[in-house]
């Protein structure tokens, strides 16, 4: 089939003092009609550049210095500006990856769909209703007529990026961009999102750009491949091929850093427990200053869960499940409502601020955000020193400990000197480790520490923290919304929905025979997972 | 209906505010050298003890300090302001003769800056680090760094003296006998150099958050959706970046209509307007301390007022109030 | 370093400080170009600018140098306004600090106290200050410092509000730091950089405060200010306007100067603003 999009050696030029000159160099690639072609690569290869440049979107003092765009018989590098703009929205439109940030949050969404329709037809504002009306309907958001007058935040995430794809697809484009559309969103979502993206490109015979950095992704839904690494397309290809017998170093190492999905076999653990949670409650109220109406949310319910010495145990469960809610309790950056946390045979849900202070050496959190969780002010091995300044070491040593801390965690202790911007992510949050370990805890509360880490960063830093576990004997509390990474990790498991432990056992069990409809639900939504199984297979 | 009890409860809640006003300006005012009555008997010329003795017996000031409190808070539920012993009237009645001179000069100035600070940083941002901007941009620092007081002055050596375009005072001619239209052109012409002298600063911050509240909505990811689907930039402008960027504005507004009361003392002594202003000015030198107290409360008032309206307005320009996200 | 380099980027910002510093020197070199009394007697009242050597600004209605006047009043303005900004500065980071920290009932009170103090119109408390307190150079400075601390509180405390969940502030928390260290040894070096920059603001008001209640007579006679003279100038502004004129453009020269430098050093601190 003929391409109906083609990129012929397009370079985008980064300006003066970025880490390299070109953001995508020489690039080409070409999109057939009613296929989808999945871009992918981690962050940084230039991937959304390519989305940016196909619609001269290009942030300022970024270029186009050679290269052909090919759409309808043009070469849209050369369009004038009204041009584009006639172009962009009827013939090539594009969805993005916030749902929320990408809707202007105070026009309705009929309105904000009815624009396109606005500016590049002549229809009647009766007529603009009504095809409004059958696009929300088409893409299966449940009152049409109640999203059409609601305000994108009274819509849900998932709701308001299938009002995204409703405003993309209006005017039928030959070419549709999707540039990460689903990594905002829970597992899922992204599966309904997915397979709706799916079904209206077969149906209208769209040509899709998709852009992604999971392969689990690209499994669920290319028809062909394009990896970009460094902002050159290093190999591309039907799916079946790239993703089955990639032939490039880079390719191989992305898809072998994808966890598989099915646990290892199951390690010998101990029977006695080191942190118990008994029946562990958290209400938040919110509002509620002079009688105002007051909501209530559950965050976490009633939560038993027992992590035995030397173990991991993981939590797992969407956004909004409480598994945060349910770290921070543990270690007392909230103040859990009811219940008791017995770590080493002492209530931390009891201990007042000043004994808890006491008790941290014993149980450290690692963070989220590698960029938010360290003081930017404070040089590294200050960073790691700080907790055993705290606890009465002195300076000298603790600085001295920091440096072997650095050792220990794969970085080179001659760094403790700089400041946490001058490391990459993945580095940073070694230096999150270290600090939690300066103070030898036995217990580690893991919130999404590899989450905002690329693939095949998220690797080392895993096989770093399994490496520790044997070696420091220590137990990890391990909160993800990743099931692929909690498979690797984790020896139990408990998944989380609304507040509440829904499912909990070894994670062999849990993962391969799931008991609980929404255990099985999140299971069967996992994208790629036929594909994951599959190489599984040959692996084992 | 949700909006107005939302801003009913905004307003609820600032009665408390109102009276730690009250009471805080009340008990400062017991350090001050002398009372009204002092300010009385030096008016009248001197005289003796005795007499001020009933004075203060008369106006309840030999009460203890609790005690006049008490009285001051009561006598106000009822609106009574009490009375001002320089003018011989009731304060309420004082403070009534010259609110609407304040009032008219506070909208006239509002609207002047609020309107051209718009579009003054509209042109700046849309020209961002070219010459419109660098333009708009200084003559506003310049702006803001002008003496309200001199730059009234100045304006009425230029346009009183010099070329006798404008009056230099008042409010009115006291000469003219005009009627209708020809009153209001009149009150116009005097109200010119107070408008421009009290808004020039306001105009001067306006135009800043206005381009900076631009700049900002213009990197937001909606504008890169209007701009994928196919505006051109003066539809994005006006459909999606105005809105957005008016909100910190509409909000400045209810955060400077105290500082706007309180240069409006100053314009009004330069222009020797009957405003509010210019009384708080005079009842401080003639130490008139229950009238400077009435216009305190009258000023609170306004500027609670004024903050309704705002609470009303950004409720209608933003959806997201009323739903309680 | 890098601050220092990003602020001499600007021209705007190079202007400002050397306006600045023109100031600074004009202050420091009053008493060693004009020995005498700047309020003395000096020689023929209203002398034109220009017109006299020994009077380059001329005088004004009671015969005072103009010139010497202006030397002075740079000193009065620039103590009120570093003095009055440093103690409107401290006691906004205090209040702000200890209300976006702790939350709660200590926000909610601390919050309805500044909105007191911002719903009472500042330049009336100031004239009620003055009238209780009285109009010495002191009382002056302590009293605009007093009406100007709720902007940079509400500043400070928004900052905090925004870090105190941050992941670091947490980590500091679970090292099992105490919260005072927290306050002000995590938070404070993130939250200080826009409240340094705002103090330029707070200076430029004080500055414009000092000269309004001078200019209304209120303020200290006693002292050669800038909103002295433009006050007294106003008794023979039909004729000899410079006497007012003259002062006026050294306040507003002064004030754009602290402006300048505080929109560099805003420049300067936050770089992703530039280059858009």
């Amino acid at each position: 089939m003929a391409p109906v999009l083609t990129l012929e050696g397009l370079s985008v030029r980064l300006p003066a003092g970025a880490d390299r000159p070109h953001a995508m160099k020489d690039v080409s690639l070409a999109i057939a009609g009613n296929e989808i072609l999945c871009v992918v690569g981690e962050s940084g290869s230039g991937k959304s550049m390519t989305a940016n440049a196909i619609m001269r979107l290009l942030p300022g003092g970024v270029t186009i210095d050679a290269g052909k765009v090919l759409f309808d018989g043009r070469d849209l590098t050369q369009l004038s500006d009204a041009d584009m703009r006639a172009v962009r929205g009827s013939g090539i439109a594009m969805i993005f990856q916030e749902p929320m940030t990408a809707l202007n949050p105070l026009r309705t969404i009929g309105d904000q769909i009815g624009e396109m329709f606005d500016i590049h037809t002549d229809l009647s504002k009766q007529e603009i209703a009504a095809k409004v009306l059958d696009l929300l309907a088409e893409v299966r958001i449940p009152d049409p007529k109640l999203a059409a007058r609601a305000y994108p935040h009274e819509l849900s995430g998932g709701q308001r990026q299938r009002a995204m794809i409703a405003m993309a697809l209006a005017l039928d484009p030959k070419v549709l961009i999707a540039d990460e559309p689903t990594t905002a969103l829970d597992v899922t979502t992204q599966a309904q999102i997915l397979s709706l993206i799916k079904d209206l490109q077969k149906r209208k015979g769209t040509a899709v750009l998709f852009i992604t950095h999971d392969f689990g992704v690209v499994a669920e839904i290319a028809d062909r491949v394009a990896v970009m690494q460094y902002g050159l397309v290093v190999e591309q290809g039907p799916a079946v091929e790239v993703l089955n017998r990639p032939q490039h170093a880079y390719t191989r190492q992305l898809i072998a850093a994808v966890p598989p999905l099915k646990a290892p076999p199951p390690r010998p653990i101990s029977s006695e427990p080191i942190l118990t949670m008994r029946n562990v409650s958290k209400t938040f109220r919110t509002g509620g200053f002079l009688g105002r109406g007051v909501r209530v949310t559950h965050a976490v319910r009633d939560v038993s869960l027992v992590l035995p010495k030397g173990g991991t145990l993981g939590i797992v469960g969407e956004s909004g499940s409480g598994k945060s809610t349910l770290a921070r309790c543990i270690i007392r950056l909230i103040d859990p409502d009811t219940g008791s946390l017995v770590l080493n045979g002492k209530d931390l849900a009891k201990l007042s601020r000043e004994q808890m202070r006491q008790e941290t050496r014993h149980i450290q959190m690692v963070f989220q955000d590698p960029y938010g969780s360290l003081n930017p002010r404070r040089k590294a091995g200050e960073l790691v020193a700080q907790g055993p300044i705290v606890h009465g070491m002195d300076r000298a040593a603790a600085l001295a400990k920091a440096k072997e801390l650095f050792g220990l965690v794969g970085l080179d202790p001659a760094s403790t000197d700089r400041y946490p911007h001058e490391f990459s992510g993945g580095q940073r949050q070694r230096i999150g480790l270290a600090r939690a370990l300066a103070l030898e805890p036995e217990v580690l509360v893991a919130d999404e520490a590899v989450s905002a880490l690329d693939v095949s960063v998220q690797a080392q830093v895993l096989r770093l923290l399994a490496d520790l576990r044997e070696r420091l004997g220590l137990s990890i509390v391990f909160i993800t919304h990743d099931l692929r990474v909690a498979a690797q990790v984790c020896d139990l498991v408990a998944v989380m929905k609304s507040g509440e432990v829904v499912e909990a056992g070894p994670i062999g069990e849990v993962f391969g025979n799931p008991q609980h409809a929404y255990t099985q639900a999140l299971l069967a939504s996992i994208p790629g997972r036929e594909f994951g199984l599959s190489r599984d297979a040959a692996l084992a | 209906m949700r909006v107005l009890s939302l801003a009913g409860r905004r307003l609820a809640a600032s009665i408390p505010t109102l009276i730690l006003i009250l009471v805080g300006v009340f008990l400062l005012l017991q350090f001050a050298p002398g009372d009204t009555v002092d300010a009385m008997m030096a008016q009248m010329g001197g005289g003796d003890a005795r007499t001020a003795e009933d004075l203060r017996r008369f106006y309840g000031l030999d009460l203890s300090v609790s005690a006049q409190l008490g009285n001051y808070l009561w006598r106000l539920v009822r609106f009574d302001l009490g009375f001002s012993a320089i003018y011989g009237k009731p304060v309420a009645t004082v403070i009534a003769e010259r609110l609407p001179a304040t009032i008219l000069l506070m909208t006239a100035s509002l609207s002047f800056a609020f309107f051209f600070g718009i579009i003054l940083g509209v042109i700046a941002a849309r020209g961002v680090n070219r010459w419109p901007d660098t333009l708009i941009s200084t003559v506003g620092l310049i702006f803001y760094a002008t003496p309200s007081f001199w730059f009234g002055l100045m304006a009425i050596v230029v346009f009183s003296i010099y070329l006798q375009w404008l009056p230099a005072g008042g409010l009115s001619d006291i000469t003219s006998t005009a009627t209708g239209i020809w009153r209001v052109l009149d009150t116009a012409r005097h109200l010119v150099l107070p408008t421009l002298t009290l808004g020039l600063i306001f105009l001067a911050i306006y135009l800043r958050i206005m381009r900076a509240s631009m700049l900002e909505v213009l990197n937001l990811d909606f504008v890169r959706t209007a701009r994928a689907k196919g505006l051109d930039e003066t539809r994005i402008i006006t459909r999606h970046v105005l809105r957005n960027a008016l909100l910190p504005m509409v909000t400045l507004i209810g955060l400077q209509a105290g500082t706007m009361l309180g240069g409006s003392v100053v314009v009004e002594s330069v222009f020797s307007l009957p405003g509010l202003g210019r009384l708080a000015y005079e009842s401080v030198v003639q130490r008139d301390l229950n009238t400077l107290l009435g216009i305190i409360f009258v000023s609170a008032l306004l500027v609670i007022t004024v903050n309704f309206i705002v609470d009303l307005v950004y409720a209608r320009l933003d959806p997201r109030i009323t739903t309680g996200v | 370093m890098e601050v220092v380099r990003a602020y001499f980027r600007s021209p705007a910002a190079i202007v400002g400080l050397f306006l600045l510093l023109v100031v600074i020197a004009m202050a420091a070199s009053a008493g060693w170009l004009f020995p005498r009394d700047p309020l003395a007697l000096a020689g023929r009242p209203l002398v034109w600018p220009f017109t006299n050597p020994r009077f380059p600004l001329g005088t004004d209605n009671s015969g005072r140098d103009i010139a010497a006047q202006i030397f002075y009043g740079a000193r009065i303005s620039l103590l009120i306004g570093g003095v009055a900004t440093v103690i409107a500065v401290f006691i906004g980071i205090v209040i702000g600090a200890v209300s976006g920290y702790y939350g709660g009932w200590v926000d909610n009170v601390l919050m309805r106290i500044t909105e007191a103090f911002q719903t009472l119109p500042n330049f009336l408390l100031l004239l009620v200050l003055i009238a209780v307190f009285g109009s010495n150079i002191n009382t002056v400075i302590i009293a605009i410092g007093i009406v100007s601390w709720p902007a940079p509180a509400r500043l400070t405390r928004a900052e905090f509000l925004s870090l105190r969940n941050r992941e670091f502030v947490q980590a500091g928390r679970t090292l099992g730091l105490k919260d005072l260290k927290l306050i002000f040894g995590e938070i404070l070096p993130n939250a200080l950089p826009p409240v340094i920059v705002y103090a330029s603001v707070v200076m430029a008001v004080s500055i414009l405060l000092e000269s309004a209640l001078a200019f209304l007579r209120l303020s200290d006679p006693n002292v050669a200010s800038w909103g002295n003279l433009i006050g007294l100038g106003r008794d023979v502004l039909r004729v000899q306007w410079y006497v007012s004129a003259i002062p006026g453009i050294a306040i507003l020269l002064t004030v754009l100067a602290v402006s300048l430098v505080g929109q560099g050093l805003n420049d300067a601190l936050n770089p992703r603003l530039k280059g858009r």
